[in-house]
């Protein structure tokens, strides 16, 4: 009889098992299936930028298959790339990005590191209050910014409307809050006695920030680098709305005045322009996203 | 190296004071132990001492100096933490030479502190590692490595051997001793464990509720306890305490515990409870040691007893016997041979010339 009731108990058992492992299988099915479909969907326009891109205008008008090139030609990106005005536009976005990045950095991590550490009166609030900063969109500053600029513009006799450097000043404006919440966070989740300890092992406020919190918070400060570069690259209502002479232009918006002439769009060269300017944040991200992942989730599990 | 003094200090968070006006002087060299509960303001008091908190009130003195608004840095003194804090960034050598490098030291001076603080730790092959490659006991000889390459004037350990599990604490207790004993700083220790306390300390200040209870040697703490407090709060297993009280049989102070049982005082101590008021609630206070099994010839002091055992506890070299008596829970230990069974009437003896006699209401010890 015992026999029996052994030999029972190891397919029950086989079974709870297995259903275990059936649940995991479909589990990443699921995953998988949903993951697909995210992929595709997110893929398939830059897929569908860099097919037109490889098309001479009349290709992309003919009446083929908008999925499939049958005459590729590198036209195109030899145009752009030899154009003097295109290039200009690179070098306005990239060296507002680069500084733009810079400034948010040397303003956001003592920012975040006072605003974490030195308990003073209000810091709290401060600390919210920055944060809120950011939930209020552009669509709504860029007007009362424009009127400010105006006014500084005609007190100060210098002329920042219609400059490409004004956007110097307008970026961090999105930059600051964001990277600075972020920071905050990151340095929060490292344990008080290490400060304590830099403090006793004799260093200033200055000297733990530069020598323990920025090395310790190195992966946050590098996902805030990126949103700061990301945003300040991609930016497109504020440089719409600051700058308007050719010459001051930053890639996004120079390629759209430039390449729409009237109604008559050069598809080719708008596809190519936006699949260039893309390349800069995606070679970042390649290179940092191991940081920038570590940094997102800073906190989440013991710092 | 050099004293530290504290004055009447005081610490007041918002309305709560955590520590109420502490008294205290380590002498040069000493190794003073704070012990006491969660909360009872021994770490605030450490801290009050390194400079990361303020004092509301008092004076805290280093070396002869007044150092309440002397920041941390300059008070010349090293720190470990008790989950080590060690920066994550930096090798074992970095971490240690840390200080130093802020202060400037020249490069020689540095790694020859550096090696001598390794070899002193047993860690000459580890610093070039970076914390997140030791074992937690490797860790917080880092951390000590970090403090004694700095030559303080004071080491003051919060807590440093809480995260480390059972047995690395009582290697790392030896360890503590020893270089202790080699460097001969002025050393203050907090901890909850009172068998560190004991272990480390030249001297033991038991605090509670933001006061100082006693300070002492660990042996004066443990035979002369002034506080109920301090009486139950070292040793382990703690000491017994029996209500009862004083009444005179035959000319003779006897001790009633219960209706049936009343133990004659011993003459030693007689003389000292005499002044005791007889309606006054008291309590025995008696060590497990001092309750054992009756043995034939009894030396006077000693007294016999008939308990029924509620649990025995066999430790090997002995066996901790508990039982109730008039609602309280005794604990005797016994030799492992003399037959303690769980739930069996044993023949016991109490040690009455080791007793101690306080007062129920106040707590003080007679």
């Amino acid at each position: 009889m015992s026999t029996v009731t052994i030999d029972k108990a190891g397919p029950t058992r086989k079974v709870k098992y297995g259903s275990i492992s059936r649940d995991r299988t479909w589990a990443l099915r699921w995953s998988y299936f949903f993951l697909v479909l995210f992929a595709i969907f997110s893929l398939t326009p830059p897929l569908y930028m860099l097919i037109t891109s490889l098309k001479s205008s009349a290709e992309i008008s003919a009446a083929t298959n908008p999925w499939w090139v049958f005459h590729p030609t590198l036209s195109n990106y030899v145009e752009l790339l030899t154009s003097s005005q295109f290039l200009r536009f690179f070098w306005n976005s990239a060296i507002i990005s680069i500084v733009v990045v810079i400034v948010t950095m040397l303003i956001s991590i003592p920012a975040a590191f006072a605003l974490a550490r030195m308990k003073f009166w209000g810091s709290a609030t401060l600390a919210t209050g920055v944060f809120l900063t950011y939930l209020i969109p552009d669509s709504l500053l860029f007007i009362p910014l424009f009127k400010m600029l105006a006014v500084v513009q005609d007190f100060t006799g210098i002329t920042l409307l219609n400059r490409w450097y004004v956007l110097l000043f307008i970026y961090p404006t999105l930059t600051v809050p964001f990277c600075t919440w972020i920071m905050i966070g990151y340095f929060a989740s490292i344990p008080k006695e290490l400060d304590e300890a830099a403090i006793i092992d004799g260093a200033s406020w200055l000297q733990t920030l530069t020598r323990i919190f920025i090395p310790v918070a190195l992966p946050g400060l590098i996902a805030a680098t990126i949103f700061a570069f990301t945003v300040s690259w991609a930016q497109f209502l504020y440089p719409l709305v600051f700058t308007t002479s050719i010459d001051q232009l930053v890639l996004p918006v120079g390629i759209t005045t430039t390449l729409i002439k009237g109604d008559v769009f050069n598809w080719g060269q708008i596809m190519t322009g936006a699949l260039l300017g893309a390349a800069p944040p995606l070679i970042i991200y390649a290179f940092l996203m191991d940081y920038y992942i570590a940094g997102l989730t800073a906190g989440a599990t013991k710092g | 190296m050099a004293d530290v003094t504290l004055r009447k200090v005081v610490k007041r968070y918002d309305d709560v004071e955590a520590v109420r006006g502490i008294d205290l002087d380590i002498a040069d060299h000493e190794f003073v132990v704070l012990v006491g509960p969660s909360g009872c303001g021994k770490s605030t008091t450490l801290r009050m001492i390194a400079g990361l908190e303020d004092i509301s009130d008092g004076d805290i003195m280093i070396g002869g100096d007044v150092v309440n608004d002397v920041p941390p840095k300059d008070r010349d003194i090293a720190m470990v933490f008790q989950n080590y804090a060690l920066y994550p960034h930096m090798t074992v050598a970095e971490n240690m030479s840390f200080g130093l490098r802020l202060k400037r030291y020249p490069k020689a001076e540095i790694k020859s502190r550096v090696d001598e603080a390794a070899r002193m730790l047993d860690i000459v092959e580890l610093v070039d590692r970076k914390p997140k490659q030791l074992s937690g006991g490797q860790r917080q000889r880092v951390a000590m490595g970090r403090a004694i390459v700095r030559n303080p004037k004071v080491f003051l350990f919060d807590e440093p051997l809480s995260n480390l599990d059972a047995k690395l604490r009582v290697q790392m207790r030896i360890e503590i001793k020893k270089v202790h004993q080699k460097v001969r700083t002025t050393t203050v220790y907090v901890t909850h464990d009172q068998v560190e306390a004991m272990t480390l300390a030249d001297r033991v200040v038991v605090m509670n509720h933001g006061r100082i209870e006693q300070i002492g040697t660990p042996n004066e703490l443990y035979h002369k306890p002034a506080t109920r407090f301090v009486a139950s709060f070292i040793g382990s297993p703690a000491m017994n305490f029996v209500p009862c009280r004083l009444e005179d049989v035959g000319g003779r102070l006897h001790l009633r515990l219960t209706d049936r049982l009343a133990f004659p005082v011993p003459p030693a101590r007689a003389a000292r409870y005499q002044a005791v008021p007889h309606a006054d609630k008291l309590l025995l206070g008696i060590r497990p040691e001092h309750i054992t099994e009756a043995r034939p010839h009894l030396e006077p002091g000693i007294e016999p007893f008939d308990a029924v055992l509620d649990v025995t506890e066999p430790m090997g070299m002995e066996t901790l016997v508990y039982f109730t008596l008039e609602g309280s829970q005794i604990c005797g230990r016994v030799n492992p041979n003399a037959g303690a069974q769980d739930g069996a009437p044993l023949r016991l003896a109490v040690d009455l010339n080791n007793m101690h006699l306080l007062n129920e209401v106040t707590g003080v010890v007679l």
